[in-house]
């Protein structure tokens, strides 16, 4: 029974700051077969490969290989063992060819001169024995992106891997070279090598998996054959039982509310078309997706953070153009983007100077910043959205996650909006600032803004939506009302679950 | 010293007595070093504090300094100017070329002009074609280098006009006129870059442009108006510099752009965009021109200045990636 189970882990914990990313988890992982980790955005799925493969350090557990405790420092204390990972971005030498990349460090050489012959001859016996075969001489970036996965496949292979972790492999995937992939890890399960497939794709693991492990804000729910799992029994243990905690009451817009934003046939070609919505005045719309089915891009475009937009956007229905996020600021226009750090906050800039940076004509005289003034102004919105410390001049850099999405809310509420778009608003803060984080978006729509919300935490989209889009490849594929807002319904319609969805999750 | 408390305050939060040392010395560093240097040599050569030494030495520092002042703000933007030397000459032959045409006043303004546009035109293209400053300012700094040599033919331009030389060379209760211009152009600078939105839009494109774009800055147009900033400043180093000698020529001021970007550096302004001051610059023009000025009245071999001046400006970057790391 021992030599059955290739990789053991014991009770594993891993934090991220104030973020614990995995909680208690034990898993063992039979040899020769293929093992799925399936769960929301956020979930742990990709932690939890990547603390296999050596890339993170658990905080504490054990890890056990063949039975032998083990410790990985490093990608490549994992490769000594035969566990190697296979990224969702290919991570390759772009300009040199197949076979320098598969035997990249592993070179056969006589007086440090790479033996080309004899790695022809390797190159010719590893293709026969995976049945891959990739023409050798060809550079790797002429190459598309499925058969570069082969060709990291056939490197792991050749480093002699028992082992491969593959992090959402099929994310970047045409729908054709999908299929290649999957009779790839097909190939790798009959030539004896175990794998781990982490994805978000349902059908896509209920058809190549032996054994998937659902997981769940960082706790493994369940761990089971897939012989015995469905669509329905997968999307039931990624959410759980819980909806709705700490969200306060809804309080629906009138049906007569004014519409405050009108979205009208909005494309960006490759990312989305065909976008049509309204939201009314005091309305939480939330837009619901997987990551890449273009939900994002949508509020970009909105608020004018892409070129290439067509389509109509109207305010209180009066025609707007926006070409710059200039442009909507002016027509009162607000986005939290989803990267706090690379697209929100200036982090060498204090609290206050981040809070007035869109509307600085606002708390100036000419050219002149009025500093005392600004101070003061922002020193009160500090209070009143309860950032702590309240105090303008702390630079941002040095405060929790939390603190930093307040002043990202205070930013844009300086000067009220009247359409506020919050993408991942709650994105890496802990528990308690979302509650809070929630309560002020509940305040905003409230006060008489329309929301636009966006989030990969589907109980958030639930909790305090009024009205829920579900976006799927670019196209918002379903709207749910006060009356079928579920859960399930949602799930199965940006995961595709529901029968004839689409082509992608065909067998 | 709103600053000295903003420092504190912004380090309360981390409880670092060490890092809060390593703030203030980043940030109040260069003054110290000033006064060290001040001291030492007060007694090391009565020659070192006289008046007439020490106007010498602000008056020696204006060229470098007026464009230091300008390049400060280019580099907190996250830009670099590598043609303001290229500038510097392009304008000073051209006013001279102008004056010895007989129109001394026409041409100064057209030199300032010519400047202010060039530093537009380097930060048009630097948006239009989304090439690093570092690059098109490099390109575009041979451009107008061999446009001047084109206008001057190469040859020494002499004005004879007694009119040219009162910018350089005139003075007023013994001090130089050049001075005050330095002065008023710190002033301006300075105020501009901490006290104004455009300041602020500076400080925040070189931040992170991307946050600042989404907060509606418009980011390229700031840039095209600091390549503009800093194209004035060479043009207006340029007229002082051929007016205090009567004559101009397109090869003068090399490496001027270079000497300007090691003391906004020295000042304590990140290379890296997104922090710097203008008096830090300020001090660092004035410690670097201190250390020539030693040098000189101690009689020690210029080769060694050149050394030691280099150590000083590695000295200051070290520095400031210190302080950075620490704070991540």
């Amino acid at each position: 029974m021992k030599n059955q189970w290739i990789v053991k882990l014991q009770s594993i914990d891993k934090r991220f700051g104030g973020i614990e990313a995995l909680k208690n988890i034990s898993l063992a992982i039979q040899e020769g077969t293929i093992h799925a980790l399936v769960g929301e955005n956020g979930a742990g799925k990709s932690t939890l490969g990547k603390i296999i493969a050596g890339v993170h350090r658990p905080d504490s557990g054990q890890i056990q290989v063949d039975g032998r405790a083990v410790v990985f420092n490093s990608p490549r204390d994992a490769l000594v063992e035969g566990i190697a990972m296979i990224s969702q971005e290919v991570a390759l030498v772009p300009k040199r060819t197949v076979i320098e990349n598969v035997f990249l460090g592993i070179e056969n050489t006589r007086y440090k001169i790479v033996q080309k012959n004899k790695l022809q001859k390797r190159y010719k016996e590893l293709t026969d024995r995976t049945g891959l075969f990739i023409p050798p001489d060809i550079p790797v970036s002429s190459l598309r992106i499925a058969d570069q996965k082969k060709v990291e496949v056939l490197r792991a292979v050749a480093q002699n891997t028992r082992l491969i972790v593959m992090d959402e492999p099929t994310a970047a995937l045409s729908s054709e070279e999908t299929k290649i992939l999957y009779s790839l890890v097909e190939g790798l399960k009959a030539i004896g090598t175990t794998v781990i497939y982490v994805s978000h794709f349902l059908e896509e693991v209920l058809s190549l998996a032996d054994t998937v492990t659902v997981l769940r804000n960082g706790e493994l729910i369940k761990t089971s054959p897939v012989a015995g799992e469905t669509p329905d029994s997968l999307v039931k243990a990624m959410l759980g039982g819980f909806v709705s905690l700490g969200f306060p009451e809804k309080i629906y817009p009138k049906p007569d509310a004014p519409v405050v934003l009108s979205v009208e046939n909005l494309a960006r070609k490759r990312f989305f078309e065909e976008i049509t919505f309204q939201i009314r005045e005091g309305e939480i719309v939330g837009l619901a997706g997987l990551a890449g089915s273009g939900r994002s891009e949508v509020c970009r475009a909105i608020f004018g953070a892409d070129q290439g937009i067509t389509g109509t956007i109207k305010l209180l229905d009066k025609k707007v153009e926006i070409h710059t996020p200039r442009d909507a600021v002016k027509a009162g226009i607000a986005l939290l983007p989803e990267s706090r750090k690379l697209q929100g906050l200036i982090m060498n800039f204090s609290a206050g100077h981040n809070v007035t940076l869109p509307h600085l004509s606002k708390v100036a005289f000419g050219p002149l910043i009025r500093a005392q003034e600004e101070y003061q102004l922002t020193k009160e919105l500090l209070s009143k959205l309860d950032v702590r410390p309240p105090n303008p001049r702390i630079n941002v850099g040095s405060l929790s996650g939390g603190n930093q999405q307040k002043i990202l809310f205070s930013k844009w509420l300086f000067q009220r909006p009247n359409v506020f778009i919050a993408d991942e608003p709650t994105a890496g803060v802990d528990v308690g600032a979302k509650r809070a984080i929630y309560q002020l978006i509940h305040r905003l729509a409230e006060e008489g803004m329309a929301v636009l919300l966006v989030s990969s935490d589907m109980s958030e989209i639930l909790g305090l939506s009024h009205r829920v889009l579900a976006m799927r490849k670019g196209r918002i594929v379903m709207e749910f009302t006060q009356s079928n807002l579920t859960e399930n319904k949602i799930m199965r319609a940006i995961f595709a679950a529901d029968r004839g969805g689409e082509e992608k999750c065909q067998e | 010293m709103s600053r000295v408390k903003d420092s504190i305050e912004k380090l309360k939060g981390s409880g670092s007595w060490l890092a809060l040392m390593g703030n203030l010395l980043k940030n109040y560093g260069i003054i110290i070093a000033f006064i060290i240097f001040f001291v030492i040599l007060s007694f090391l050569s009565p020659a070192f504090l006289t008046l007439r030494n020490l106007h010498n030495i602000v008056d020696q520092s204006v060229g470098v300094g007026i464009i230091a002042c300008a390049m400060t703000l280019a580099i907190i933007s996250g830009n670099f100017d590598l043609s303001a030397g290229a500038i510097y000459a392009f304008s000073g032959s051209l006013a001279a070329i102008i004056a010895a045409n007989g129109h001394v006043g026409l041409g100064f303004a057209i030199a300032l002009l010519a400047g202010f546009s060039l530093g537009l035109l380097n930060g048009v293209i630097i948006s239009g074609l989304r090439v690093h400053s570092f690059i098109a300012t490099l390109a575009t700094g041979l451009i107008i280098q061999g446009l001047a040599l084109l206008m001057t033919n190469g040859r020494l331009i002499i004005v004879k006009n007694p009119e040219f030389v009162v910018i350089g060379q005139g003075s007023f209760l013994g001090i130089k006129y050049p001075i005050f211009i330095f002065a008023a152009w710190i002033a301006f600078t300075w105020i501009l870059l901490s006290k104004t939105r455009f300041g602020r839009a500076v400080y925040a494109i070189g931040g992170n442009s991307e946050a600042a774009r989404l907060s509606g800055i418009r980011v390229d147009w700031v840039r095209i108006m600091v390549f503009g900033l800093t194209g004035l400043s060479a043009a207006l180093a340029g007229i002082i510099a051929v007016s205090r000698i009567s004559q101009g020529q397109a090869d003068m001021g090399s490496m001027i752009e270079l000497q300007a970007i090691a003391r906004v550096v020295i000042g304590g302004t990140s290379i890296m965009g997104g922090e710097g001051s203008v008096w830090g610059t300020v001090f660092g023009v004035l410690l670097m021109r201190l250390i020539g000025n030693g040098f000189n009245i101690l009689n020690i071999s210029p080769f060694y200045q050149r050394v030691f001046e280099g150590a000083v400006i590695l000295f200051a970057v070290a520095l400031d990636n210190i302080m950075r790391q620490r704070r991540r």
